[in-house]
């Protein structure tokens, strides 16, 4: 079904009747990201246009260094990993005024550690990852205060072993995939109860096979990215029923009109389509080049990057 | 009013040759239903619309709405002139209804209440508005904040917290912002009952029973024997209630794994009461954990209670909590390989142990 998968992507947003695509215009770098690396996993990035997305990304850097969803929209942490992590699959970040998007993410790092999204101040641990993983693939980890950063991170360590988006908040597996990812970039894996984490993970599991966020919550495709993740970051991997979870993450895919969907019968869109075919490529699926647990990202550009990010065995 | 009988005057043939909105002027009344394009609004016609614009080669063609376009366009159009107006707030409300995720123009909304330094309870009956038809979106929840930030004035936030929270008692979002203004505020007092109602209506809420983990650490901490027992008990209360509850028995072990599950006195009675009447694989798991426990930091009995421990880890990997079995064979090797005597036939393994045994893993460095 990859090729169907594949044509999906291809194809979206060239349709007549594409309300989603005007609507998510205000995430659209994500959205590029998450198009471009499936098709690379897959190994169909040529189909896409290189040369018309660099300029796009070009365009979408402000003069502060930060780069913006789209034309015309704010500078955001979010978006500058989403360019940062599409020119590395081009090999091409000097599309970029790199020194300025270090300087635009030393400049969100805050008194006690943590990160801010952009200048209006939203603190959350995505975006403590968002920092290192843009400055890890540009080389620059030098660029921030990492042991504030670190100490951050930690201080969000729940009781449960999990992770939440600020001190206090409630476990959750997409944070814990940031964290998880985030002490991996800063050395620091040793720092996580990995044993209690992997419990907490592997409970993500439902009888579907599926896997949620949290406890009592339904699965969702895309925690199989999240939760799969961490656990092959802190190497637990192998506490997930991985037959039945690829049964899950294979009924989740549209037939008819090719991409996944969070759970089976729904529409489908290109970030749970991505989710779904990464999960695929971590369980070990032949035909999907080894994707990056931390970075989410084919295994073989970071190679060429020499970017080796830690996992716990 | 004159209008009105001048028009009905008019022939029509006349009538038909003016825009509608010409004819709405005469009579001195909008149709109040009827959505009228800015780009066909008098009072907006010094504005040059700007077109979206995907970059010098468009990745994809792109079909739009009409409103959402005729809307979007105007507001690129203040953007770019930098316009700071009534009109150009209205104008973000309109934008909002249409994608409230589009955080760029919650910026410029904000930009906007500033400099016309707007009245900002109205920007917080706005908001709630807002947040109650689109409870799940990060932007309307951080603009709230910023919004009782600037106005210092927490006093309206527990209730619709709380409002938001009866609609959907997980709302991540909402949660955060609750433990933000408790915190900012020092609004502890009543919280612990305000849990305790949310765990009465959802014994199985995850984010209430973290949230009653903030509270107390927040408070009175777990230190206190009188407060750990209180918890210990109020949690196996409501394990009674619904055995099979993940979050209870990730709360309990959670309070308790500093100073160790098997060092409270009576619980290991009380569960092993309880699994008699109670069962689930949460509780079996459990018991392991008290086991290890208690293999980690007492020198007797260790025979028997390791072969209770990899008795139960069997029975999980066997029969009762079979998806995880890996993770339970792993549990059993460990407990095996750290306090098996050498001379105990281990069950086959063909995974290599590490020299190096993970601490046991309800550890958490403190």
């Amino acid at each position: 079904m990859l090729d169907k998968h594949a044509d999906y992507i291809a194809a979206y947003g060239s349709k007549k009747d594409d309300y989603e695509y005007t609507l998510s215009e205000y995430l659209r770098m994500s959205g590029i990201y998450w198009g471009l690396t499936v098709m690379d996993l897959m190994g169909q990035l040529t189909r896409m246009n290189q040369q018309e997305i660099s300029d796009f990304i070009k365009s979408c850097q402000h003069d502060c260094g930060g780069v913006s969803a789209s034309i015309g929209h704010d500078p955001h942490v979010l978006y500058t990993l989403s360019a940062v992590q599409i020119l590395s699959l081009y090999d091409n970040v000097n599309v970029l005024d790199v020194d300025k998007v270090v300087e635009y993410v030393r400049g969100l790092q805050q008194e006690d550690g943590s990160f801010a999204g952009d200048k209006w101040g939203e603190i959350d641990t995505r975006f403590s990852f968002c920092a290192v993983a843009t400055l890890a693939l540009l080389g620059r980890l030098d660029a921030i205060n990492m042991d504030k950063a670190v100490e951050f991170v930690l201080s969000c360590m729940n009781f449960d072993g999990g992770f939440g988006c600020r001190p206090g908040s409630e476990s959750h597996a997409g944070q814990i995939y940031c964290c998880t990812g985030f002490l991996s970039i800063a050395g620091q894996l040793h720092q996580v109860n990995a044993d209690l984490l992997g419990w907490w993970l592997c409970e993500r599991q439902l009888p579907s096979g599926g896997l949620n966020g949290r406890p009592e919550k339904l699965p969702d495709v895309c925690y199989s990215w999240w939760v799969l993740a961490s656990l092959k970051i802190i190497g637990r991997i192998h506490w997930i029923d991985k037959s039945k979870l690829r049964s899950f993450i294979l009924a989740c895919q549209d037939e008819e009109t090719g991409g996944f969907a969070d759970r089976p019968g729904d529409m489908v869109d290109p970030f749970h389509t991505l989710f779904g075919v990464a999960g695929l490529s971590l369980l070990g699926e032949g035909q999907i080049k080894d994707v990056n647990p931390v970075l989410c990202m084919p295994e073989d550009v970071l190679e060429r990057l020499g970017l080796h990010p830690d996992l716990l065995s | 009013m004159s209008g009105i009988e001048e028009t009905s005057n008019v022939s029509s043939e006349f009538q038909e040759e003016r825009s509608e909105e010409e004819v709405e002027e005469e009579i001195g009344y909008e149709d109040p239903f009827r959505y009228v394009f800015y780009r066909d609004r008098k009072e907006w016609a010094d504005l040059e619309p700007v077109p979206q614009d995907d970059g010098p080669n468009p990745v994809v063609k792109i079909a739009y709405s009409d409103k959402f376009t005729d809307v979007y366009d105007y507001f690129r159009a203040l953007l770019k002139n930098d316009e700071k107006s009534d009109r150009a707030l209205l104008l973000t409300a309109e934008a909002i209804e249409l994608n409230a995720a589009n955080y760029t123009v919650w910026h410029y909304r904000r930009v906007l209440l500033q400099a016309l330094e707007k009245d900002l309870r109205e920007e917080m009956r706005y908001i709630t508005a807002i947040i109650e038809d689109q409870p799940k979106n990060y932007q309307v929840w951080h603009h709230r904040r910023m919004v009782v930030e600037w106005l210092n004035d927490p006093s309206e936030e527990l209730e619709f917290i709380a409002e938001i929270l009866s609609q959907d008692a997980k709302n991540y979002h909402a949660w955060q912002h609750r433990q933000w203004v408790i915190k900012e505020y020092k609004l502890w007092d009543s919280e612990l009952e305000y849990v305790e109602q949310l765990l009465e209506e959802d014994v199985r809420n995850n984010s209430a029973w973290n949230q009653r983990h903030y509270i107390i650490s927040h408070t009175t901490g777990y230190s206190d024997p009188a407060i750990l027992n209180r918890e210990v008990q109020y949690s196996l209360k409501q394990i009674k209630k619904a055995p099979h509850n993940e979050s209870v028995w990730n709360y309990l072990k959670g309070i308790l794994q500093d100073l160790g599950l098997s060092s409270h006195p009576g619980l290991l009675e009380q569960i092993l009461e309880l699994k008699e009447t109670h069962c689930s694989p949460y509780l079996l798991g459990f018991l392991v954990d008290i086991y290890e426990d208690f293999l980690e930091n007492t020198l007797e009995h260790h025979e028997e209670v390791l072969s209770k421990a990899l008795e139960l880890c069997e029975l999980l990997a066997r029969e009762k909590d079979t998806i995880r079995r890996e993770y339970w064979s792993y549990v059993g090797r460990s407990l095996q390989t750290k306090y098996g005597s050498s001379d105990s036939s281990t069950t086959t393994s063909m995974n290599k142990t590490h020299p190096l045994i993970e601490q046991p893993f309800h550890r958490i460095s403190s």
